[in-house]
């Protein structure tokens, strides 16, 4: 079956051999990128590089374009203009969803997205990298390798004891939780992160910046989100979009005194 | 093994496999041609529930492929005739009233049981392949590839009501009289076509199993209900969509070519939109992505409907849409679900 579709890029399915090539330094590059819907510019001219193990925040007010940007990277959008290249040599803009997660993104939706049917483990073993054809899929069995990395990302998302519960059960935070594992489990080198603390208690939010201070350097992290205090927590770089751009870059002190930031989020 | 099913559940199988083997030594041509009959349906269902009731895809166009399984077996039982049609021709009847001089191009190498077999899986399974695939690939989901299915079969049941396709129009094929030899009407072919009929049944079923076991099934499950996690996962969801779809179709065609033997007759009505909404209600009936469910739910309905059609032939359909409507508000999750809810109450 899989002889339907043969895919020229080879990428699909297989295990990447881990051909990214960051030699100058950066994981991902945007480079003028404007998207149109029916006439309104979501995203406009943007051009932003993220550096290999940074842990970069977005934020902007609503209709920015972050959700937008994030659709770019991970192929659910197509660019009229611009170049998106992962690593030197991946373009972005000629792969499909399922190729660019295989390159080595990851990402989290706004609104939690689980498989709600599956149990907690289920959910971990099928992000799992791994080869994702559907034959190899058929015969796939779990090494005990593989239950100890299942094991060892429940441990990390404080799920260890809800291992075999259906996933639609949880909490909403433990839901947040669980597609952050699942991305883990995907062994990413580029982890997209689209407001992973909304509707978390102060004490989850806490414990998930922690988790995600601990996990960069190992991993690059773009972190969307509207709650200013876990961005103080956790920014070091920090870009503001507005209207499809970017208005202001630099570290969290300096774009919280920048006078254009201001003007956009208090002056209207 | 224990992947598939528990103890229990083995020796039930092995209990139906022991029932299949000997009840065409007990029971009267008329019931063995009925069971026969519902247990290609069961097949069907079962294929069905592959599709929709795992990976959420409800195609109305499945009696398209247990019907061109059908026709497959048809035109190698239209060969098996050979002269002793009412022409007393090579060529079958139909072709004779049409005043054709030779077989035309589809019908070579029919008399060849290995090649109609081939058609029988290799037809349905094309069909849903390149269909399946830029269906998929074009991402048309939902009800929208419901209606796109229902279209198929429809215009393929005009397609066949023509003469100059070359299947009988809308007469289709009858009257066969052999199969591999053997008169298909004797007590002895029906008893071995009823045991293969089972056979197939329940290899499918375990087919089905091994398949919503493992690791597949769950990316299948995965994809139902949330397809752009699974596709962000990395799993390539047109390729898992065309294989099932196409499996799917290849189970509905060998189907086919177990009834037209037994039943005895295949013509384009097989293919009307109705009968492909009516699969879609066994499942629905018996329980979607439970498997046994939807074989049960094929047995209730046509159980059902072979005694309406005798007692009160004019009511059938009001039945049908009273059991469709009935399941839909008392047995949401069908008769499977119902089962399970009663033994978890009882735990």
């Amino acid at each position: 079956m899989s002889a339907v579709a043969v895919n020229e890029s080879g990428l699909l399915g297989r295990l990447s051999t881990g051909g990214l090539d960051t030699t100058h330094g950066a994981v991902l590059y945007l480079e003028e990128i404007s998207v149109s819907f029916e006439g309104f510019r979501a995203l406009n001219q943007l051009s932003l590089s993220i550096d290999v193990g940074e842990l970069r925040c977005v934020i902007g007010p609503n209709g920015a374009g972050k959700t937008t940007m994030m659709d770019v990277i991970t192929g659910k959008t197509q660019p009229d203009a611009g170049t998106a290249f992962f690593g030197q040599t991946i373009d972005l803009t000629k792969l499909t969803e399922a190729e660019i997660a295989h390159a080595g993104i990851g990402r989290k939706f706004q609104k939690p997205t689980i498989f709600e049917q599956h149990t907690v483990f289920a959910n971990l073993e099928l992000a799992m990298k791994a080869d994702k054809r559907v034959r190899r899929t058929l015969l796939a069995k779990l090494d005990s390798a593989e239950r100890d990395r299942i094991a060892e990302t429940l441990r990390l998302i404080r799920l260890q004891d809800a291992a075999d519960r259906i996933a639609g059960l949880l909490s909403h935070g433990q839901k947040q939780w669980l597609e952050i594992g699942m991305l883990l489990m995907q062994e990413p080198k580029l982890l997209l992160l689209d407001e992973p603390v909304a509707g978390m208690s102060d004490e989850e939010t806490e414990r998930t910046a922690e988790l995600f201070l601990s996990l960069a350097g190992k991993h690059s992290l773009v972190v969307v989100e509207h709650d200013m205090a876990f961005i103080e927590r956790i920014a070091r770089k920090v870009t503001v979009l507005h209207e499809g751009s970017v208005l202001a870059e630099g570290p969290m002190a300096q774009v919280q005194a920048d006078p254009r930031v201001i003007e956009v989020y208090l002056g209207r | 093994m224990t992947r598939l099913y528990g103890a229990k559940g083995w020796i039930a199988l092995g209990l139906a496999a022991l029932l299949i083997a000997v009840l065409p030594l007990y029971l009267s041509s008329y019931w063995v041609t009925l069971l026969g009959k519902i247990m290609c349906y069961a097949i069907v269902a079962i294929a069905m529930d592959l599709i929709w009731g795992y990976c959420g895809i409800l195609s109305l166009g499945h009696g398209l492929f247990f019907a061109l399984g059908g026709y497959a077996m048809g035109m190698y039982l239209m060969r098996q005739i050979g002269r002793e049609g009412q022409y007393q021709s090579d060529l079958p009847d139909f072709m004779v009233f049409l005043d054709w001089k030779q077989l035309p191009w589809q019908w070579w190498n029919t008399d060849q049981f290995w090649w109609a077999m081939l058609l029988v899986v290799a037809v349905p399974g094309l069909l849903a392949l390149v269909f399946g695939y830029f269906a998929f690939r074009s991402r048309v989901k939902g009800v929208y590839f419901s209606i796109i299915t229902q279209a198929l079969t429809f215009a393929a049941m005009l397609l066949f009501f023509r003469n100059a396709t070359g299947f009988g129009g809308n007469n289709g094929f009858t009257d066969f009289k052999r199969i591999l030899g053997f008169t298909i009407t004797s007590p002895e072919t029906r008893a071995a076509l009823f045991a293969v009929t089972g056979a197939v049944l329940i290899g499918t079923l375990l087919l089905a199993r091994w398949i919503v076991t493992s690791k597949l099934g769950r990316v299948l499950t995965a994809i139902r209900d949330a397809e752009t996690r699974a596709a962000f996962c990395g799993y390539d969801t047109v390729h898992y969509k065309v294989a099932v779809f196409t499996l799917s179709a290849v189970i509905c065609g060998i189907a086919g070519a177990l009834y037209v033997p037994q039943v005895g007759i295949i013509n384009p009505s097989e293919m009307s939109p109705a009968n492909s909404i009516e699969i879609a209600i066994w499942v629905a009936l018996g329980g979607r992505g439970t498997l046994i469910g939807p074989i049960l739910g094929a047995g209730v309905v046509n159980g059902a409907k072979s005694f309406f059609t005798q007692a009160f032939p004019e009511y059938w359909l009001y039945f049908l849409g009273l059991i469709f409507i009935l399941a839909t508000l008392f047995l949401p999750r069908g008769i499977a679900g119902f089962a399970q809810r009663l033994k978890a109450r009882r735990a």
